[in-house]
């Protein structure tokens, strides 16, 4: 399997990372290459394999639904490049 | 014990007992090494010096212990990965999109660093998010390797992507660090600066707090300059967190108990797969030099095979990126890190800030990663990696029935020169062909500095163990150690630059 300019173009924009138009052909060449070694994969019999999800043999621990952290909105907003009274600043989103 | 010519010159272990005995305060011991880093920058092993918080904690600790009351750790100045949150210190990742960022907590592994008294010298240069073998993804530039090759002066790579955290160690500009390690990234950088490195078993060390790579693969470890040091931090890394639901519950033993107790009876698997074509053959004569060495002290040699081994890497290259590229959704522009000054609306805020604050080899695996989930690819690529994944740790639980532990090489070569491998990713991801199974299995494995090239490079050897099992590996690797006698150091010709 191989990906095509269009197919590039579409994950880049599924990832939200501009890609301009002259790296596209570029970045295709990388994946193909990794996509490329990563075939080998194929060789093998997976009938019947699960799929390995953790390797920790435990059920996730449970916790009782309390807060246990509050009222840190400020240490929350410290580090926004714009906000305004504990409010995160975007460009307009309605029009 | 006696004092080194340089309190710099201590391990881990001989600077606790100087401190303890008042042979040393903390603050000398402190200053010796806020100097060493200031003569050392040509080495980039930084990305932030925090000297005048180090005195602080320094002075804070002689004063508990002029009233004896030491903490394990107590007026020890480490090091410190920059993917570890640190409270009020910056914390990049090696990335521009967090160059900025100030965490406002503390990462659990660091938390307890500082609970049993130790002293943070600064944040260390690394690849960016951690994806890489070589750091020379930084956003911060690459870090040189304190060794170079007899009679050169190339400047090498320390490996990655915990580099800055390994030349500090190897460079003598700490008593030891903490890295990380999703698929070799601290043994490998270990291995490349003739240093100790240990990746402890998932779930051993907190996850929570250090920026996230590959969530089922991420894992704490020690990067120092003895085995009984490694022994010595993890006791303090590891913990039982709540705050991380992968953190296992089991308690933590004192690693250092034990650790001189020998291999008699010790059962090593040797495994037939590590055994590659085209390695130098340096790294083959220093393989079985070592499994010689475990026999001499009594250890049982057996031949065991891991079938799957060639798969570990290309399954890795799938499941690494799909996490990452969940994890590095996060970052938007909006909340915190790096925003573009240049968006006329919110999805170009998004492209752009994104475009702008990660390098080259992140923005690769995240495009690698949202393919292989993406509609219609997932079966035959994620879902795939995931049971290759299963028939890996299939193959080291069948081994661990035949041994208790397994002894490889720890990297296909030596440390190489900045800008060899760049040009093609897959050469640069071949550098963790035999650190990366043990990620995908959840593993223990330690890396031993073992022996010097014909041109005076380091090479280490790799202990692997069964799941939580840190002791017998740190023993193993202690025998290791004690066979290899590996005394060499780098010249120090970073001072004269």
């Amino acid at each position: 399997m191989s990906v095509n300019k269009e197919t590039v173009r579409r994950i880049a924009k599924l990832a939200r990372l501009a890609l301009d138009e002259e790296r596209v052909e570029p970045m295709m060449n990388e994946l193909n290459n990794i996509l490329a070694w990563v075939q080998q994969l194929e060789e093998v019999d997976i009938t019947g394999v699960p799929g390995l999800t953790s390797v920790v043999e435990q059920r996730l621990k449970m916790r009782d639904d309390v807060v246990t952290e509050g009222n840190t909105a400020a240490a929350l907003m410290a580090n926004a490049p714009l906000a305004e009274d504990h409010f995160f600043v975007v460009p307009k989103v309605v029009e | 014990m006696s004092l080194p010519s340089s309190p710099t010159d201590f391990s881990l272990a001989d600077a606790r007992d100087a401190v303890r005995t008042k042979k040393i305060s903390s603050r000398e011991l402190t200053e010796a090494f806020v100097t060493a880093i200031e003569g050392a920058r040509v080495l980039n092993a930084f990305v932030t010096e925090t000297p005048d918080r180090a005195l602080e904690m320094a002075d804070a600790s002689d004063a508990r212990l002029a009233q004896g009351e030491a903490r394990p750790l107590e007026g020890l100045p480490l090091a410190v990965k920059d993917l570890f949150c640190t409270k009020g210190v910056r914390t990049t990742a090696g990335s521009r999109i967090l160059s900025n960022f100030i965490p406002p907590y503390e990462s659990t592994v660091t938390q307890n660093l500082w609970d049993a008294g130790a002293v943070l010298l600064g944040k260390t240069n690394m690849d960016e998010f951690a994806m890489g073998s070589s750091n020379e993804t930084s956003y911060f530039k690459p870090v040189l390797n304190p060794w170079r090759a007899r009679d050169s002066n190339q400047n090498l790579v320390p490996g990655g992507s915990s580099g800055g955290s390994a030349a500090s160690v190897a460079g003598k500009l700490c008593l030891a660090a903490t890295g990380t390690d999703t698929g070799g990234s601290i043994r490998q950088p270990a291995a490349l600066t003739g240093t100790v490195g240990l990746k402890p078993t998932y779930g051993r060390c907190s996850r929570w707090g250090i920026v996230a790579f590959a969530s089922s693969l991420d894992q704490a470890g020690p990067m120092t300059r003895t085995v009984r040091d490694a022994a010595i931090l993890l006791t303090t890394m590891a913990s039982v967190d709540a705050k991380d639901s992968t953190s296992v519950a089991m308690p933590v033993p004192d690693y250092e108990t034990g650790l001189e107790s020998g291999v008699k009876g010790l059962k090593v698997g040797i495994p037939r797969e590590y055994r590659i074509d085209g390695a130098p053959s340096e790294i083959d004569v220093l393989w079985a030099k070592g499994a010689e060495w475990l026999r001499a002290q009594g250890a049982e040699i057996v031949d065991v095979s891991l079938p799957h081994t060639k798969y570990a890497l290309p399954a890795y290259y799938i499941v690494a990126p799909a996490e990452a590229s969940s994890n590095l959704a996060r970052y938007d522009g909006v909340r915190y890190g790096h925003r573009t000054s240049d968006a006329k609306d919110i999805v170009e805020l998004y492209e752009k800030s994104r475009a702008e604050g990660f390098g080259a080899e992140v923005r690769r695996r995240i495009l690698v990663g949202t393919y292989v989930l993406s509609a219609g690819y997932y079966d035959a690529y994620y879902a795939r990696a995931q049971k290759l994944r299963t028939l890996i740790a299939r193959d080291f639980t069948e081994a661990f029935t035949r041994c208790d532990v397994l002894l490889t090489p720890a990297t296909p070569g030596p440390a190489f020169a900045l800008g060899a491998k760049t040009d093609d990713p897959v050469s640069m991801y071949l550098n963790d062909v035999f650190t990366v199974t043990v990620n995908l299995a959840g593993l223990p494995g330690l890396v031993v500095p073992a022996g010097l090239t014909a041109n005076r490079l380091p090479l280490g050897l790799q202990i692997i163990g069964k799941a939580f099992d840190e002791t017998t590996v740190l023993r193993a690797g202690r025998a290791v150690e004690w066979a290899a006698d590996f005394a060499a150091k780098p010249d120090a010709w970073w001072r004269a630059a």
